[in-house]
């Protein structure tokens, strides 16, 4: 992977980019995760509830605000 | 380098999260409550049906049930980021592991955070009306993906215009396209403010006030902490900048 070129600059030089069919497959399945670990915070209870009472709502009640999503 | 450095990546944006997250919540929890504690006196001395008991008391709340959204929200946005930080090095210009991870926590801080809430800012408690709550969260959902397509698409725009007019003036039409896009944005969509009558105003302000500092701090310490810990990855050893052979 490491091609070395003929005049490496030490400081400046860029870093090889991933490659995206590497990425691609922890962004789909990791960043769905993520995504649904933010709507726990973010909203759920809130505009819509997956999970029935006011428990997670509640819970999360002074982050939810902090951090500037809608609350109630 | 293969997806094991993605793994190993994504493993330490979370970690960074994690830590981010618990300066986060000491900020939140020193700073944010008290605006939070006058909010929600406010709100008991001016509603009659709010009464009854509570599922999940004050202390509990300011303290574990604080530390959970901030630890969790620290992590999931870790995580997120991470994953833009893999897709951006060596993508965005001549950057090393430290600064790209930098500018990517730079750029979640404006796109995810700070750009949606000149629009939608953060309410405390007592603000808001919960009959509106489906409508505010979609309007602030939205905001959010439209300030974060807009910021990739500006990303783009400065590429595709540096090799012709330099980095300094790509940058620049690139970000004042962004903030015109953005202005229009907030132009057309529907404000969402309804603070009460008689909200005191220096309660409110010092709220926001707190929101972004505990944002703030977030990004910060995500930036930094996961710039250290990937440029350890990326650059092993003593040959920083100098990017060849992380063992395959």
């Amino acid at each position: 992977m490491a091609q070395s070129t003929a005049a490496p600059t030490p400081t400046t030089q860029t870093l090889t980019p991933l490659p995206l069919r590497e990425i691609a497959p922890w962004a789909v399945f990791v960043g769905v995760l993520m995504l649904v670990l933010l709507y726990f915070v973010g909203a759920e209870q809130g505009a819509t509830a997956l999970v029935s009472g006011e428990g997670v709502h509640e819970w999360v009640h002074d982050a939810r605000h902090l951090l500037g999503f809608p609350c109630h | 380098m293969n997806s094991v450095s993605v793994r190993i990546l994504l493993v330490r944006g979370m970690l960074a999260g994690l830590a981010a997250g618990v300066l986060a919540f000491l900020f939140g929890y020193f700073v944010g409550e008290g605006s939070v504690d006058a909010a929600i006196a406010f709100e008991e001395a001016n509603s009659h049906e709010h009464g009854g008991e509570e599922l999940v008391s004050r202390s509990v709340q300011s303290t574990a049930g604080l530390a959970t959204g901030v630890l969790v929200f620290g992590v999931a946005i870790g995580g997120i980021a991470a994953l833009a930080f893999c897709f951006a090095l060596g993508r965005i210009g001549r950057f090393g592991a430290r600064a790209t991870a930098a500018l990517t926590a730079l750029a979640g801080f404006l796109l995810v955070y700070l750009v949606p809430i000149l629009k939608y800012p953060a309410n405390p408690p007592a603000v808001g009306n919960p009959d509106t709550i489906g409508k505010r969260t979609m309007l602030f959902v939205l905001m959010i993906v439209l300030s974060v397509l807009l910021g990739i698409g500006a990303v783009l725009l400065g590429r595709r215009l540096a090799p012709a007019w330099g980095n300094w003036n790509a940058s620049i039409a690139a970000g004042a396209a962004f903030v015109a896009a953005v202005a229009i944005a907030m132009v057309v969509l529907p404000h969402g403010d309804n603070t009460p009558k008689g909200f005191p105003a220096t309660d409110l302000w010092e709220f926001r006030l707190a929101s972004i500092g505990i944002q703030a701090v977030l990004w910060a310490a995500f930036g930094l902490l996961f710039g250290y810990l990937a440029e350890r990855v990326l650059e092993p050893r003593s040959a920083r900048g100098r990017v060849s052979t992380l063992a395959a």
